[in-house]
This record gives C-alpha cells, structure tokens and sequence, in this order.
C-alpha cells in the first residue's frame, strides 16, 4: 500500500456501518441504539465524501449531501432523545426490551 | 510509504478502533466517550479528503451539538441497571458472524478503479473545493459546478454533459425541518406536570 485510494476510504466507511448496526441490533440500552445510529450516519458520510474526493464529476456534490445527512442527524438525534426521555419518564427504565405495548 | 499515507493509517486506525469499542464497551458512559473519539476521527478524516467545510461542520454539530446532546441523554437516564446492561454470550458469538458476514459482503462488493471513467486523473491534482466553491454550488451560481459528462454510461453511448443544479431549495427544506423538528423535541420532551401520585 503505497498510496491511499478510494477503496481505503470505503472499507473505513464499511467498518464504521458495520460497528453501527450492530449495535443497533445489540444495544440494550435505547441510547446505546441512538449511538449505533450516528455510526452508520457517519460511515455514509466518509462514503459521500470519499467519492467527492475520488470521481471529479461530484467534486461539490458529495460534500452538499454530507452537510445534509450531517442535519438530518442532529435532527433525529434530538427527536429520539426527546422520544426516549419521554419513555423513561413514563416507565422508569430504558431498556428497550420493556417498550412492548404494541406487541399483538 | 509516503507522508499522506502514513496520516491517513493512524487516522483511520483510530477511528475504526473507537468505532469497535463502542459496540463492545458494556458501559453506557464509556460508549459515549469512544463514540466521541469516532466523531472527531471522522472529522480528521474529512479533512484528510480535502473537505475542510464539512470537516469543520463534523466538529460543531456532531462533537459539540449532538454528543452534548447524548450525554446529557446517558446523564438523566443513568441510574444504577441502566448504566451497564450485559448481553449473553450467546448474542456476542451471533452478532460478530453475523458483522464479520456483513463487513465481507460490503467489501466484495466494492468498486473497482475502473467503476468512474474518468478517474484516473483524478486523485492527484484535483482541485481542492474550497468551502466558497460549496457556497456557490448551493446557490446553483454558473462556474461553480465542474464541466464534466454524466458518468456511469457505456461506453458505446455519446456523452451526456450534465446540467448545472441548484441545491437552494433542498437547503431551505431542510432548515425548516430542523426548525420543525426542534420544536417538536422540545414540546415532547417538555416537564409534564403530574397529576398528584409521585413526588
């Protein structure tokens, strides 16, 4: 490996996804999920970036969408934190195996 | 190995093992504080790619705004259970076949260097966009988009030069949203006034 190429930058990208949604998967807390998110967010974005970087065509665009994946994260990141609160407010827990309500 | 690569190997090493230790940290606390190391990571690794505005942006909301954010989450939640939660055994073993299965499919599935016809004069002396060059691309201002055809095209086809697009609107929505969304975060998240029962 004598120069770094867009493949570096996407097996980052795929190591950050995968770490993210295992951890969705096996978090039992309900903010260790809402973290699970923000890695696989951010591995799309090293994705978006890395290709403006690579391929001249989306110079610009791949950086445009990653400002707005990066809102659409703050964005989510305080309606779940919000939603969450709220559950903890109303059962005394966060364990996300407990919010089962719907369950048929 | 040159000097770049050497960077980027220390960066990318840190980020993806803070990465790794905040799906196995038990610790909820700890999880906050590796996640924090990844974010910065990712930002140091934008800047490496030559996105200083993004790069910058990483910093102020991720590291400043939504991981204040979270901790204050991991704060108001963390009472004595909650902080460290175990998992079995059993879902360690699943969980790293099941990642370790994911991580190979993502990496086979990779573009090649021939995946982007025109990339070969790409890395080295492509123009480092700077964050007036973003600005203009918001605004759909002429000049600001590099002239190029659409990519991704057989070869045989004629080439397509692409048109010029204006990222204003989406920018606009966008705001809006947030807006939207912050102020249902705050009304959801709002101090209830209880009924009598609890102290």
């Amino acid at each position: 490996m004598s120069e770094v190429s867009l493949d570096h930058y996407l097996v980052l990208g795929a190591v950050l996804f995968v770490c993210g949604a295992l951890c969705m998967a096996m978090k039992r807390n309900a903010i260790g999920v809402l973290m699970g998110v923000e890695l696989v967010l951010n591995g799309a974005n090293i994705n978006f970036v890395a290709f403006a970087r690579y391929n001249p065509v989306f110079r610009l665009e791949g950086q445009v969408f990653a400002l707005f994946v990066i809102v659409m994260a703050a964005a989510e990141a305080a309606i779940a934190l919000a939603i969450v609160l709220n559950f903890y407010n109303n059962h005394m827990t966060v364990d996300v195996d407990t919010a089962e309500e719907l369950k048929g | 190995m040159s000097q770049a690569t050497i960077l980027f190997l220390i960066i990318a090493a840190f980020t993806g093992l803070s990465a790794v230790a905040v799906l196995v940290s038990q610790n909820i606390v700890r999880s906050a504080v590796w996640l924090l190391f990844t974010l910065a990571g990712t930002s140091g690794v934008f800047f490496l790619l030559g996105a200083d505005f993004v790069a910058a942006t990483q910093l102020l909301i991720y590291v400043g705004g939504i991981l204040v954010l979270v901790v204050f989450g991991v704060m108001l939640t963390a009472q004595g259970p909650f902080i460290t939660m175990k998992v079995g055994a059993a879902e360690w073993v699943i969980a790293s076949v099941v990642g370790l299965l994911l991580l190979g499919v993502l990496v086979m599935s990779m573009p090649g260097p021939e995946a982007f016809g025109s990339s070969e004069a790409a890395p080295a002396n492509a123009q480092v966009s700077s964050s007036t060059q973003l600005g203009e691309t918001f605004l759909g201002l002429p000049g600001a988009m590099p002239e190029a055809n659409v990519s991704g095209l057989p070869k045989t086809a004629t080439a397509v030069p692409r048109t010029r697009v204006s990222y204003l609107l989406p920018f606009e929505i966008v705001s809006v949203h947030l807006l939207v969304v912050l102020i249902g975060a705050a009304y959801l998240a709002r101090a209830k006034r209880r009924k009598g029962g609890l102290p």
